[in-house]
């Protein structure tokens, strides 16, 4: 791709079309259209409404319980025998993963707008989760759209919206994973446009979702950043996060965008490599494509037919990506690299053996990368990694790998 | 804007003083040959103007009838190079039915603008109607299209109110589709009450043609539709016919053309009734 001119800032997009370059826009049916301008209308008004942002940080500080922590891994550095390794412990949060940040901003934008029912796509369940929590907080229906495949690989989390009171659509379509789930909530919602706030879980989709989850989610960087420099004196050396839509990733990066010392890594799901069609690398293996409302990398074939990609953690599996992650990977400023299935797998077992955590498998991702770089490093460097969600949820899929029954 | 077959067609219908019957097909369900049969078999069934739909993996605005039979489609092989060249074959027996492609964005993108609006032009394509390309995105491809000599239609909506409509016409050309409830293709009809004080509301706004689909099943809900607006827009019941005689195999258990021109035939003599009705 064309590499476009270095911006004098990397944090103020998106411009008022809701672009960032080439990517992102409101490729919406003329249906949605009257209902994303009146979303972007809404949350204008909302985020630089004293009252809102009150509400949002009393329940993200009594509710969800942040801060999170910024946790020095010593087990894991010394297993690693070089950079210092911080885990950012998202995975502390209420419903166990980032995903609540987004969500309570959300919900009360709901309410704010006067909707009575929440629709909402899910792949490993964390967003579908977290969706079904806040709903049943504010005591709104909810439905929340999960692919097939995921929900035979994702049963507790199934179990968990179940009992929070949510509904749960399985959707069989295509390989029945996120992409397909995000399809169907679409349809649900150009359906049920008079009472229904759809709450999209990722950093994507039409905008102002991508801008909306963001700012959201940013709470993760900012106080990572006002963490390290507490704990370390300066910045980190690097900062890790797994990417599928990439919601919790650029929940850590956005802070740090202009600190052009910090190096910045996305993680994308490599599966069982990128030479077949088997992983959702969709920035190292895919281009520039229209789904699901914005303009992003895309994995497609040469007659822009989606492909429906692999990865062992269902919350990666997903065949694009936000778009403003395409963005930073154009302008040079975040470098995206995939991770197998396997070296997440590795990840997962020894973060949990060394350091008594059991991280999600979108989490192992990140983690994975930081284990091949920190023995290169100088042991006074730092990197961050954020632990976006704990791997309760992910013990049956591992187990399968692992060849064992539970 | 050049003057197209649309333009003409509409004209002309004008002047006989009844609606358009629109119908959609997906190119190249179940196979190609099959499909350009269906295709051939349209006008003489009574089809005035045809959709063509070009198929996509992830079709959002689609309920599951179409959904399948885009699958069956790209299954088949389709591709939208193929679909092109359906056009372009049908063509060197009709050249006076408009020709509509219908589908989303992602195939022309990846196509590129500018290459597919020559093909399309050259495969004698009159209109394009984009579900995911709204007013927004119009220097996407809706300036290039007029350009070209191409019709771009949009759909308008019920929630495309008083105030969105002029932002909806101002780059629409051809007809106006007009989507007959909130919804996916292939829902239930709404009251034909509601629907004819829509098109009315619309019609205020432009002297554009103004075609009513979604939800139009039989010749008797074609009537009643085609009483107020200018056409009517027949999809999900013509890919039902296709699907109706496939055993599933790979083969199937009646002729697919045969099936959709039996269709055809009676929303042809709805359409044709339809004025009647409207003086009865």
């Amino acid at each position: 791709m064309n590499k476009p001119a270095e911006p004098n800032s990397f944090r103020t997009g998106p411009d008022e079309q809701g672009m960032f370059g080439i990517f992102g826009g409101r490729f919406v049916a003329e249906t949605l259209m009257p209902l994303i301008l009146d979303l972007e209308h809404e949350w204008n008004a909302a985020r630089y409404d004293p009252a809102f942002r009150a509400e949002l940080e009393g329940l993200s500080t009594f509710y969800a319980g942040r801060p999170s922590k910024l946790y020095f891994a010593e087990g894991l550095t010394r297993h690693l025998g070089g950079a210092k390794i911080y885990l950012k412990r998202e995975d502390l949060n209420h419903t166990g993963s980032h995903k609540i940040n987004n969500c309570l901003g959300q919900i009360l934008l709901a309410k704010r707008m006067g909707k009575k029912r929440i629709i909402a796509e899910t792949g490993a369940g964390q967003h579908g989760v977290a969706s079904a929590t806040v709903s049943a907080r504010f005591g709104f229906p909810c439905v929340v759209y999960m692919g097939s495949t995921d929900v035979e690989r994702q049963k507790p989390n199934v179990f968990r919206m179940k009992l929070l009171g949510a509904e749960v659509r399985p959707v069989s379509a295509g390989h029945g994973t996120l992409k397909d789930a995000m399809n169907e909530a679409l349809r649900d919602w150009v359906t049920n446009v008079e009472d229904t706030y759809y709450l999209i879980g990722t950093a994507a989709g039409p905008h102002p979702y991508p801008e909306m989850v963001r700012e959201f989610q940013s709470v993760i960087g900012k106080e990572a950043r006002a963490q390290i420099l507490e704990q370390e004196g300066r910045l980190p050396d690097a900062i890790i996060a797994a990417v599928g839509g990439g919601s919790n990733a650029i929940g850590l990066f956005h802070p740090f965008l202009d600190d052009r010392e910090v190096k910045i890594i996305g993680i994308e799901a490599g599966g069982h490599g990128l030479d077949g069609d088997e992983h959702c690398a969709s920035m190292n293996a895919g281009r520039p494509g229209v789904l699901h409302g914005n303009r992003t990398y895309l994995l497609q074939n040469e007659d822009g037919q989606i492909k429906d990609g692999h990865s062992i953690s269902a919350g990666l599996d997903y065949p694009g990506v936000g778009p403003e992650h395409s963005w930073l990977r154009d302008s040079g400023r975040v470098e995206y690299l995939p991770i197998l299935d396997d070296e997440a797998l590795e990840a997962f077992q020894v973060t949990t053996r060394v350091e008594g955590i059991i991280p999600a498998l979108e989490s192992a991702h990140a983690i994975a990368h930081a284990m091949k770089i920190a023995p290169r490093m100088k042991k006074d460097q730092t990197i961050i990694v954020n632990l976006s969600g704990r791997g309760d949820k992910d013990v049956h899929t591992v187990a399968g790998m692992m060849g064992m029954e539970i | 804007m050049t003057v197209t077959r649309i333009d003409r067609r509409m004209a002309k219908l004008k002047t006989e003083g009844r609606p358009a019957l629109v119908t959609y097909f997906m190119g190249g369900d179940p196979d190609y040959d099959t499909s350009l049969a269906i295709m051939k078999a349209l006008p003489k069934a009574g089809a005035d103007v045809i959709e063509l739909g070009m198929p996509f993996s992830d079709p959002m605005a689609d309920g599951p009838a179409i959904q399948a039979a885009g699958l069956r489609a790209l299954k088949g092989g389709q591709t939208l190079v193929k679909t092109l060249a359906m056009a372009r074959e049908f063509r060197k027996s009709d050249d006076e039915t408009p020709i509509v492609m219908m589908g989303y964005y992602n195939p022309i993108y990846i196509h590129g603008v500018e290459r597919f609006l020559k093909d399309a032009k050259q495969s004698g394509v009159d209109g394009l109607i984009v579900v995911d390309l709204p007013p927004e995105m119009d220097e996407e491809l809706c300036l290039p299209a007029i350009g070209a000599g191409i019709n771009f239609i949009r759909l308008a909506t019920p929630t495309t109110d008083d105030r969105r409509l002029p932002r909806v016409l101002r780059n629409t050309s051809g007809f106006v589709y007009y989507v007959s409830m909130t919804g996916i293709t292939g829902s239930a009809l709404p009251d034909t009450s509601k629907v004819s004080a829509a098109v009315r509301r619309i019609k205020a706004h432009t002297e554009l043609p103004v075609c009513v689909g979604f939800g139009v099943k039989t010749a008797e809900q074609a009537r009643a539709i085609g009483a107020s607006a200018d056409g009517v827009v027949v999809g999900t019941a013509i890919v039902n016919a296709v699907a109706s005689v496939l055993d599933g195999k790979g083969g199937h258990t009646a002729d697919p053309a045969e099936a959709v021109a039996t269709l055809v035939n009676g929303l042809a003599q709805g359409v044709r009734s339809a004025r009647l009705a409207a003086a009865e």
